[in-house]
């Protein structure tokens, strides 16, 4: 198992963020969080990152625990933070070249070429970050977070605020990687947890409602949509009018 | 750590505000040594680099801040601490490294005024005719003053995300543990116990390294000031609530 949540909990102050959340996840699969906003997916994936502390419960990454050992799970994950927050007076490879010494990446020149190459930011290699699209913001964000090629993916939205072309462009990258690595990546659009994931975590208001494979979600609703399922789940009938 | 040093360093070269601070810090001190009458060497008739060393504090009060207001407080504001938060660096190599550029630059303000001393040296009645010890006792004085100045602006860069809240709350941590101990020393009722809290002050250890006699005491002063301001900055730092 390279991701194993272990009934974590976030409490911040009085609101309970994430509430006794327990999944696992494989490697080669993609795994997609879901769940309405505010429902406790970052929090979860912040936690799974060692960037802030569980309150209760544990988890682990490739066998290494956030709390015991952060260093060696920080070195086995690759990072997309929710709104891709990046060194805006960089230049792209300035920005690449940081982050493999960050990791002491030997070959680093090489490296950072395969990732341009793989990512597909060859023609903007040269600009400054703060000059790229948001489309090519997203590629360079997610070339941060395979330069050390990590076992595990944790991609917050890595789709929003794209065009179609670039959404495609982005998930064919994201099934490329998900076969030899474990990809957890969170989204609100429906189609692309079906056109990509082989499990699906839901959570809503902290809480862990669903944690299938996407057959067996399927099968256990009888054959109803993703969609449906989700709404079901997350917003039972008569809460909301 | 070294990552986080030279990105930083390099980012202040390439935003001007390495050279604009050190420019200005070469100025102003230039200005008071040799030009203004009030504290020109040339008038003084003194073979003494005394004015550098009153003035130079209270232009690094205002320095200092503004070339570390950035560094955590942006960090924080852009959403780019949780990128160097979640990569295999510590909190302490993130604090150290932003710490030692920002120290980097002090250093590097403080090196082009060995010209004043080489030129005072030059034109003593006899040449030479210069105090060097207690020019070698302020330098380390006003190094060590740097490097205090530099930590509570790291510490104040990590307080919030706003670059002017930071650089207000710098000045005026370094303006008081400056002088504000000597000021707050004469009030009437403290009176008895004036030398305690003089001794808080970092004006009273400075003085006392400039006058050429490196007491460790005044050094052990100076190192656990910036040891402290340095671990609260990693507390807030780890404590992850802004």
């Amino acid at each position: 198992m390279s991701i194993v949540v272990d009934n974590i909990s976030k409490v911040y102050g009085q609101q309970m963020a994430v509430d006794h959340v327990s999944f696992k996840a494989e490697k080669g699969r993609i795994l997609g969080f879901m769940g309405p906003n505010g429902a406790g997916k970052s929090t979860t994936m912040k936690i799974l990152t060692c960037f802030i502390p569980q309150t209760s419960g544990a988890a682990s990454v490739c066998g290494f625990d956030v709390t015991a050992n952060p260093m060696d799970v920080r070195r086995n994950i690759g990072y997309l933070p929710e709104h891709n927050p990046l060194y805006l007076d960089m230049y792209v490879k300035e920005a690449l070249g940081f982050i493999s010494d960050l990791h002491a990446i030997e070959k680093k020149n090489q490296r950072i070429a395969e990732v341009i190459e793989l990512t597909g930011l060859g023609e903007e290699q040269h600009k400054k970050i703060s000059a790229l699209s948001k489309g090519y913001r997203q590629r360079v964000g997610l070339a941060q977070a395979i330069i050390h090629d990590p076992a595990v993916l944790i991609l917050d939205e890595p789709t929003t605020g794209l065009d179609p072309n670039q959404i495609i462009g982005i998930r064919q990258l994201i099934r490329d990687l998900g076969k030899s690595k474990t990809v957890i990546f969170s989204t609100h659009i429906m189609q692309e947890v079906e056109a990509l994931c082989n499990d699906v975590v839901i959570i809503n208001k902290g809480r862990l409602v669903a944690n299938d494979s996407i057959e067996g979600l399927k099968e256990h609703f009888s054959a109803k949509s993703l969609e449906e399922i989700f709404v079901s789940l997350t917003n039972p009938v008569g809460e909301n009018g | 750590m070294f990552t986080i040093f030279s990105k930083d360093f390099s980012d202040f070269f390439n935003s001007l505000v390495a050279y604009i601070t050190i420019g200005i810090f070469l100025i102003v001190t230039g200005l008071f040594l040799w030009v203004f009458p009030e504290s020109s060497i040339l008038d003084y008739g003194y073979a003494g680099l005394e004015s550098l060393f009153n003035i130079a504090p209270y232009i690094f009060m205002f320095l200092i801040p503004a070339i570390t207001m950035r560094s955590l407080a942006e960090e924080k504001k852009e959403g780019t601490f949780e990128l160097l938060a979640t990569r295999p660096l510590t909190d302490w190599q993130i604090v150290l490294g932003k710490y030692f550029a920002a120290f980097a630059i002090v250093v590097l303000a403080l090196i082009p005024t060995l010209i004043y001393y080489i030129s005072v040296y030059q034109l003593g009645v006899t040449r030479g005719n210069i105090d060097s010890g207690a020019v070698v006792g302020s330098y380390i004085g006003l190094f060590l003053l740097g490097a205090c100045f530099s930590a509570i602006g790291i510490f104040a860069s990590s307080v919030s995300r706003n670059q002017i809240i930071s650089f207000s709350i710098a000045v005026f941590l370094c303006f008081f543990a400056f002088s504000g101990f000597d000021s707050i020393s004469q009030l009437l009722s403290l009176q008895n116990i004036e030398t305690i809290i003089t001794s808080f002050g970092m004006n009273q250890h400075y003085q006392s390294i400039s006058r050429g006699v490196l007491d460790t005491r005044d050094l052990i002063y100076f190192l656990s000031f910036i040891a402290l301001f340095l671990l609260i900055t990693k507390t807030i730092l780890g404590g992850r609530k802004w």
